[in-house]
């Protein structure tokens, strides 16, 4: 970038494709499967013989309205199919109905980034190219896989709110579990259940205006999300710079290579004829599925990460470690409910952090909620801890234990003699010993080397067996030490 | 047998079922005069009959003859197109399975206009159908074939499909009864789409108590079809035997040019018959039906260039086997599946729906659309029917209007407007007149149209009137 030039701000939307876990399909009886046989889940309906004719899957529609009130959005009392016509072997029909100028759910928000609309559509078939690349370039012949075909998709639109690639990733993980608590898709970006499309711009910082924006298509993973974004930035920002222009175009990102290629610009799009299906009705749906919708709403994880952040003071990356899994958050807020006197925060960290690790240990890796610790055995244990009646070392070593055998700290502390060294006097003379067999480091610290503490408070804990409380060994070492 | 073949179905049907007749042998008896086939009207018949498993039911024993656009499971179905040459479908249409779950079964599939497009049947990629009262002359369109063999003694009733008129017009140059249900009456999963929002299924029979039977028996919603909800109260035989307290609209913006003076004639006879039934008759200003015809051919077009994309040689069907590569081959499939017609309609329906296009064209038909229904509505709030000649002409000659589409066109002038408005309409014969161009006489239809869902009520009015007319003509006349 020349030098005085202002800074170019990203500018980012997403379109996320949501393939719901009906067990039908969009517009016939077929049932949706993944890995099966190809072209075994087809009929007459999605294979778009002469004569036939789709109706709508009621599941879906039901599934749609879950997203569409998980992510605040308003509901249109009568949204309309459309037909969006292009030839292409993926498409039966030579066209895919979708929502069009009516979507089904419009003006949401997740977290801080607002929803544009979600609508409901069918997906197209797979395409298998022939060849060593598995991309129509270069192959030789393409075979169409009809399972896919039909499976109902709801696709979710940003308004261009995110503003840098690690960002657009972070939220498009937050949308993900948002999905998957609801219970209504897989959401596995490499079984192409959750698809992630990113349009891309930049404008000078602080200018209202949208500059040109660029698509980024269907990268399978939120790190090549991230790395696609990086790179069609960078690209970019290099370009104008340059005193270049950005063009509209779609891209492909290979995260092989890192490279970005074009696989059609603005002239050569589609002109998709929209018009409404007459084969459907308006989709309107009652208010008994609307109340459903609204009822069947699990607390969600931006919900989550509000108040255990705002209500009960836990960090915010503690907050939407928990929020992204429920399971493990819901035992964290059993732990906090038992623990009298105990800080929320102290469990939370407790949770995320040691037991997170203790759990990692085991030959097969449980959750929390699944294991042997109970919430209110945890939280007991914290309290040993912050009373100072056992060392924070100790406290890992009853946590293991605790893992491996479940039970209560209390006990674990007693049999195993990892109360700590209470009695000051027996303290001071292990500290006093150690100083004497450390002269070295006794002379750094005194010339102002405080790191050199380090090797006295080791040699204490080892005397101790982990039993003495770290802030009062030091203490005790700089007493000694006339500090 | 000649007598079995004169039975109308209601009377053969009672026959079966009274054991008067055997369903077998009054079946084998439709066999015979269908494989004599002259019109070019069949493009498939039943050759074996020993498997027929009669069902029971109200049409018992009843042959139909099914316009070759309904699916019928493992027979060719081909929509009079080339593009489905050899196709077998792998289910049958709703329609044809209501007929046979009342007992009737499929005599055989009848030529027609490729996908539905036309009036003459002449655009049929398997040859023109000739009509049974003058074989130089067409049978009308779409469902030609159907009308063609019900009155030319090939199949006792028949079921075809109405877009634009396709069931009436052919009716009535045919000299038969051809009823277009509301729309949603019949479902219309398994009925090749030409125009989604104006296709539906009807029956073509010998009068209008055969009409109701097959109507009865047609009719109901179906959960494969969305848009289809049946008809409430169901379908009685009709017995009125006047027409006393009924108010009949005649359209002064429909009864204008373009009118051959026979029809006009038979026409202007049959409103005096309606008042000698004790009808009342009065004009009735329908200010938007008149451009019925533009927005028709608008809409329609424009939803058969979607419908009709699906035909691209992937997955069935012919393929064109010598293409580079996948553009080609799509484009040659079509270019050698389609007839002339047929892409002329792609082409117009591509264009009504391009970006920058869309409002001018299938935004302003669908505005006239709704004032036309807004017309008939208003009309229906002083009277009980809207009534018109069912086609400016009577059948006119092989080749006569190929050569100018507007022409043929305006066949549908009458029909059209009524298929916009979705309601219900019945085109039954009124009486012979001679062509413009001279010429023995040929039959004239009387176009009778009713509120959505008044079947019944019209079924009974036509059916009053028929008694009234008495129209007794046979084609073939001494020879016959």
């Amino acid at each position: 970038m020349a030098e005085g030039a202002p800074e170019l701000e990203a500018v980012i939307g997403l379109e996320i494709h949501v393939q719901l876990a009906t067990r039908t399909k969009m517009f016939c009886g077929c049932e949706l499967s993944f890995g099966d046989e190809p072209n075994v889940h087809t009929c007459p309906i999605c294979l778009a013989h002469p004569g036939v004719l789709p109706v709508t899957n009621e599941k879906a529609i039901r599934y749609a309205l879950q997203i569409a009130a998980a992510l605040e959005c308003e509901v249109a009392p009568r949204s309309i199919f459309h037909r969006k016509n292009y030839f292409y072997p993926d498409s039966p029909k030579a066209y895919q109905i979708s929502q069009y100028d009516i979507p089904l759910a419009s003006n949401g928000k997740l977290g801080d980034v607002r929803i544009h609309r979600a609508h409901l559509e069918e997906d197209a078939a797979k395409m298998i190219h022939v060849g060593e690349s598995g991309r129509i370039h270069g192959s030789g012949a393409s075979l169409v896989d009809f399972n896919r075909g039909g499976t109902p998709l709801v696709e979710i639109v940003t308004e261009p709110d995110l503003r840098g690639a690690a960002e657009a990733a972070q939220w498009a993980r937050l949308l993900r579990e948002t999905v998957r608590q609801l219970g209504v898709s897989d959401v596995n970006m490499e079984e192409g259940s959750l698809r992630v499309d990113a349009n891309v711009s930049v404008r000078p910082a602080g200018s209202e205006q949208l500059g040109t924006k660029t698509e980024l298509k269907n990268m399978n993973s939120f790190r090549f999300l991230q790395r696609g974004v990086e790179a069609e930035l960078e690209r970019q920002r290099a370009l104008i710079g340059a005193g270049g222009t950005v063009t509209q175009e779609t891209l492909h990102f290979d995260p092989r290579s890192g490279e970005l290629t074009s696989l059609r610009s603005k002239e050569e799009a589609h002109d998709y004829r929209y018009f409404p299906e007459p084969d459907l009705v308006p989709l309107a749906p009652t208010e008994e599925m609307l109340r459903e919708a609204r009822e069947a709403l699990p607390e969600l994880p931006a919900a989550r990460i509000e108040r255990y952040v705002g209500e009960l003071g836990l960090a915010e990356d503690v907050a939407m470690t928990l929020a992204t899994d429920p399971q493990t958050a819901d035992f964290f807020e059993r732990a906090a409910a038992a623990g009298e006197g105990v800080e929320a925060k102290a469990v939370a960290n407790w949770v995320t952090g040691e037991l997170a690790a203790a759990l990692r240990q085991e030959d097969d890796e449980v959750s929390a909620a699944d294991s042997r610790v109970e919430p209110e055995a945890l939280v007991a244990l914290v309290a040993l801890v912050q009373e100072k009646k056992i060392s924070h070392g100790s406290g890992k070593t009853v946590l293991a234990a605790l893992v491996a055998e479940g039970g209560d700290p209390a006990a674990i502390v007693e049999r195993e003699g990892l109360a700590q060294i209470s009695d000051s006097g027996e303290l001071e003379s292990i500290v006093a010993a150690a100083v004497e067999a450390n002269p070295a480091a006794a002379e750094q610290i005194k010339a102002g080397n405080g790191k050199a503490i380090g090797a006295i408070v080791g040699a204490v804990m080892k005397e101790t067996k982990g039993r003495a409380d770290g802030g009062e060994v030091s203490k005790l070492i700089r007493e000694k030490l006339g500090i | 047998m000649g007598e079995l073949l004169d039975l109308t179905v209601a009377e053969a049907a009672a026959k079966i079922a009274a054991g008067e007749i055997s369903a077998g042998e009054y079946f084998e008896a439709w066999q015979g005069a269908a494989a004599g086939d002259e019109l070019n009207a069949y493009l498939w018949s039943v050759e074996d009959a020993s498997t027929y498993e009669v069902q029971d039911g109200p049409l018992r024993g009843i042959p139909v003859a099914v316009k070759d656009i309904f699916c019928t499971e493992g027979t060719p179905t081909t929509a009079g197109s080339r593009i489905l040459e050899g196709y077998r479908p792998p289910y049958t249409a709703t329609a044809v399975q209501r007929l046979d779950a009342a007992g009737a079964r499929v005599l055989g599939k009848t030529n027609m206009d490729e996908f539905a497009m036309g009036s003459s049947n002449e655009n049929s990629a398997y040859g023109p159908v000739l009509n049974p009262w003058d074989h130089g002359r067409v049978p009308g369109g779409s469902s030609g074939g159907s009308a063609a063999v019900v009155a030319g003694g090939l199949a006792p009733c028949a079921i075809g499909t109405d877009t634009g008129g396709s069931i009436r017009q052919p009716a009535s140059l045919c000299g038969i009864v051809g009823l277009k249900p509301t729309y949603g009456a019949i479902s219309r999963y398994g009925m090749i789409a030409f125009a989604s929002s104006l296709d539906q299924c009807g029956p073509l029979t010998r009068d209008v108590t055969d009409a109701a039977l097959m109507l009865s028996a047609l009719h109901g919603r179906d959960p494969l079809d969305s848009t289809s909800v049946g008809i409430e109260g169901g379908i009685e035989a009709p017995s009125a035997e006047d027409l006393s307290g009924l108010r009949f609209a005649v359209p002064a913006e429909l009864a204008g040019d373009g009118m051959e003076a026979g029809v006009r004639e038979v026409f202007e006879a049959t409103l005096k018959r309606i008042e000698e039934l004790g009808g009342e008759v009065a004009e009735l200003p329908l200010p938007h039906a008149e451009h019925g015809i533009s927005a028709y051919y608008v809409i329609a077009p424009a939803e058969a260039s979607s419908n009709l994309a699906r035909y691209d040689g992937v997955r069935y069907g012919a393929r064109a086997e010598t293409a580079a590569d996948l553009l080609e081959m799509y484009e040659t499939t079509r270019a050698e599946g389609f007839g002339a017609e047929v892409k002329r309609r792609i082409m117009l329906g591509t264009y009504a729906l391009s970006s920058g296009y869309y409002d001018a064209y299938y935004g302003q038909a669908q505005k006239v659309r709704t004032k036309i229904a807004e017309d008939f509505r208003a009309a229906f709030e002083g009277f009980d029917f809207v009534v018109t000649p069912t086609s400016p002409s009577v059948a006119f000659g092989l080749g006569e209007k190929t050569a100018d589409p507007l022409a043929m066109y305006l066949n549908d002038f009458f029909t059209v407007p009524m298929s916009l408005a979705g309601i219900p309409a019945i085109s039954i014969p009124a009486g012979l007149a001679e062509p413009a161009g001279g010429g023995p006489q040929l039959p004239v239809g009387f176009q009778i149209a009713a509120p959505a869902f008044a079947e019944q009520k019209l079924l009974e009015a036509a059916f009053a009137l028929e008694q009234g007319i008495g129209f007794e003509a046979r084609p073939g006349g001494e020879d016959g």
